[in-house]
């Protein structure tokens, strides 16, 4: 049957799954959008191309699934860049369809003509340029392969106006298959037993559970294998939620801001189990003494990474889920108690300094407010952050059970990314509850993504937390520039009459007496809500590894201060 | 230290950019790098020289980050495998009918041709090795060169030997066993 190209987009689109589109219209994608009213895929229109890119980003981790973001050529395009590098820092499978000019303008300058291909080469896992209507199935199926399988990342589609309009025979292609791209799943053999001797043989083994767990839903396999070695599980920013945190075997995150009691038993270790991780400067601290007695197992499913920062002993290339599922019938069952008590003194000192512990001297903190948050939604919602001290403070105390509630741009660290994320996932999961915890700077950025949530009635608690500064620069030039603050005093505007002009029902919080009932009142309203915190400027996060220190050097919050009565 | 790798890549549109862009990216400086097509037409095959400054250690990278491009079907790396290796250039060397003779008799050592003759000029073409090839240039170069090309240098291992495959943990491959290869091959 012959169809335009424009019809070919949605007629794959659909049969991928898609039901929703983040996006934008355009001149170079108007045949898209003019064809889209025919078929049922729900579209969102954001009110900048950023906030779409976000938008499929938390859809995507919210639901495992691909999320797809749309835009037009030129300043369209450019507008969702921020987006697909914070999808592909963070390997996230995001499709993204951008309209271009007619294939005979292009390198002439037309209007809104951008080499969109050329800017995000290397920001996407692969991107085409399609110049014909007989290439887009194809190229569309290749591209939602390539996006979810493997390492999964972005992948962008640039479909020339020409393409979209002319007709061609349209045939659902077969599952692609493409010469160089193969991604493995399996570990061979051998090197398994080389893992397994290694895990015999320690005393002090440590589990590094990354974002990769998570990606290739391997939390059952990661269970299972702690449980049957009784080897600890600490978690990056991103596998937090792989592994439960009330689990006994949970030590919950390590890195730069982790727990300090993770990043002892990571140095003090004798056999790191890096499960889907990539050795992240942010986990490791400097190189040179980074877990020095440690031998090293890396489960990892990108060749790329395997000892690109850290040397390691064992490398298992594949998938998590199917390595560790290979792995557990090899392994013995273990008693490590002797380690486990050992990391639980370094516990037990850790929790003598933890803001948790503070007498209330009636201003509002982060860390607080967050475990309030936590406390009120039985742990069980889906949170977004965008990145700063609210970030690590949500990541320190809204402790996870499960995996794909805990959506944040960690590769990238990108501000502006909670409230469009937010909206994303709330399309994936329409009956949970669903915090963005944002601070005063990141908020501002996409702020204006407010009124598609009400134009969405998208069920989105936001908490502001507002200290009027960048809170993490800061804390920097309070620590590393002697306290000589640059551009990061912020004046902010009314969080709670800029809500309420964009419909959202708003509250203000300046006491500690009124937090329970105003996160009761946000929980209590169906649809988007603002809770504007105003919380104590100068708090600092704790504990802190300074870029270059060892990952055992870190700043602590001093006992003093945190000390009960 | 130089590394030579040959890869071989799907013929389409940008397919060079991507892999010239990945040095970039990854800070790699590139010394040569010559594409051509192969036997097969959707197939492009590509001879790379790079600065490896940290040996063994940045070739494993590059090639893992080669695979990572979707376009890129194979790499090996042949830097310590018996090779034959080949390098084409054309000098315009600025010479009159007076000293014609003696760039001929150079030509003739190095077993280059002149491919051009004009009244003030000559087009030498040369093929051979690096080293071989600077030898001429140097020699010519008191005579006057006008004008130099290159095409950068093509490499195809000798026999039926492989090139290594550095990609740890694929096919049971430890990094040491993969270390070995590469020095029990001169």
């Amino acid at each position: 049957m012959k169809k335009t190209g424009a019809e070919i987009v949605w007629e794959c689109l659909t049969r991928e799954g898609v039901e929703v589109v983040f996006g934008y219209p355009g001149g170079a994608n108007m045949p898209i959008y003019d064809a889209m009213l025919s078929y049922p895929v729900h579209h969102v229109l954001v009110r900048h191309e950023q906030g779409a890119a976000h938008m499929a980003d938390g859809y995507a981790r919210a639901s495992g699934k691909v999320g797809v973001a749309m835009a037009t050529s030129g300043p369209g395009a450019t507008n969702l860049v921020t987006g697909i590098a914070t999808a592909m820092m963070d390997s996230v499978p995001v499709v993204f369809i951008t309209g271009q000019v007619a294939a005979h303008l292009i390198g002439g300058d037309a209007f809104q003509e951008t080499d969109v291909t050329g800017i995000t080469l290397p920001i996407t896992k692969h991107n085409y340029l399609v110049t014909r209507a007989d290439e887009i199935a194809e190229t569309i199926r290749e591209a939602f392969y390539i996006a979810r399988s493997g390492r999964p990342g972005p992948v962008l589609i640039d479909i020339c106006k020409n393409a979209q309009i002319e007709s061609c025979e349209f045939v659902y292609p077969e599952e692609p298959e493409m010469p160089g791209y193969k991604p493995v799943t399996h570990s061979p053999r051998n090197l398994l037993d080389d893992a397994v001797a290694l895990i015999e043989k320690s005393h002090k083994p440590i589990i590094l559970c990354g974002h990769g767990v998570i990606m290739s839903k391997a939390e059952e396999a990661l269970m299972q294998f702690a449980v049957k070695t009784q080897i600890p599980v600490a978690s990056t920013l991103l596998g937090l939620g792989a592994f439960p945190a009330s689990h006994p075997l949970s030590l919950g995150m390590m890195g730069m801001h982790g727990e300090a009691y993770t990043n002892m038993a990571i140095q003090n270790s004798d056999l790191i189990l890096a499960f889907g991780m990539r050795f992240d400067d942010r986990v490791t601290g400097t190189l040179k003494t980074y877990a020095p007695k440690a031998k090293k197992i890396h489960i990892e499913i990108d060749p790329s990474e395997v000892h690109k920062n850290v040397f390691v002993d064992v490398p298992l290339v594949g998938d998590v889920r199917t390595v560790v599922n290979d792995l557990i019938p090899l392994v013995d069952e273990y008693d490590h108690d002797e380690w486990l008590e050992e990391i639980q003194t370094w516990k037990n000192e850790t929790d003598s300094r933890s803001i948790m512990n503070w007498e209330e001297d009636g201003k509002l903190y982060v860390a607080h407010l967050v475990a309030d948050i936590w406390k009120a939604t039985g742990g069980g919602a889906i949170v977004t952050t965008d990145v700063g001290q609210h970030q690590m403070w949500t990541a320190q105390y809204y402790q996870l059970e499960k995996p794909n509630r805990w959506i944040t741009s960690g590769g990238a660290g990108t501000m502006g990314f909670g409230l469009p994320s937010a909206i994303g996932a709330w399309f994936a999961a329409k009956d949970e509850e669903i915090w963005a915890v944002a601070g005063d700077g990141g908020f501002q950025m996409t702020a204006a993504e407010l009124t598609t949530a009400v134009q969405e009635g998208a069920n989105v608690k936001v908490a502001i937390m507002n200290n009027n500064f960048l809170g993490m620069v800061r804390q920097w030039q309070e620590f590393f520039f002697e306290k000589r603050y640059s551009a990061v005093n912020m004046v902010t505007p009314d969080f709670v009459k800029l809500a309420e002009a964009h419909g959202v029902p708003a509250r203000r919080v300046t006491t500690r007496e009124e937090v329970e009932e105003a996160i009761a009142w946000a929980r209590s309203i169906k649809g988007p809500t603002v809770l504007e915190f105003k919380v104590e400027r100068e708090d600092a996060v704790y504990p802190m590894v300074p870029t270059g220190a060892a990952l055992h050097e870190m700043i602590r919050r001093p006992v003093k201060q945190s000390a009960k009565g | 230290m130089n590394y030579t790798f040959i890869a071989l890549v799907e013929n389409k549109p940008g397919v060079l950019n991507r892999v010239a862009s990945l040095f970039r990216r990854r800070n790699f400086n590139i010394e040569s790098l010559a594409v051509g097509r192969t036997e097969n037409p959707d197939i492009s095959r590509m001879t790379i020289v790079v600065n490896c400054p940290n040996g063994d250690m940045d070739a494993h990278r590059i090639e893992a980050n080669l695979y990572k491009l979707v376009n890129v079907i194979d790499v090996q790396d042949v830097t310590h495998q018996p090779v034959v290796t080949r390098d084409l250039a054309l000098i315009k060397v600025r010479v009159g009918p007076e000293r014609r003779a003696e760039v001929n008799g150079l030509a003739e050592i190095f077993r280059a041709h002149i491919v051009d003759v004009a009244p003030e000029s000559v087009i030498v073409e040369i093929t051979g090795t690096e080293d071989k090839i600077e030898g001429m240039i140097e020699l010519l170069r008191p005579i006057g060169i006008i004008e130099m090309v290159r095409t950068g240098q093509v490499s195809m291992t000798r026999g039926t030997n492989d090139g290594i495959r550095r990609m740890p943990g694929l096919d049971g491959r430890r990094y040491e066993d993969l270390m070995e290869m590469a020095e029990m091959t001169p």
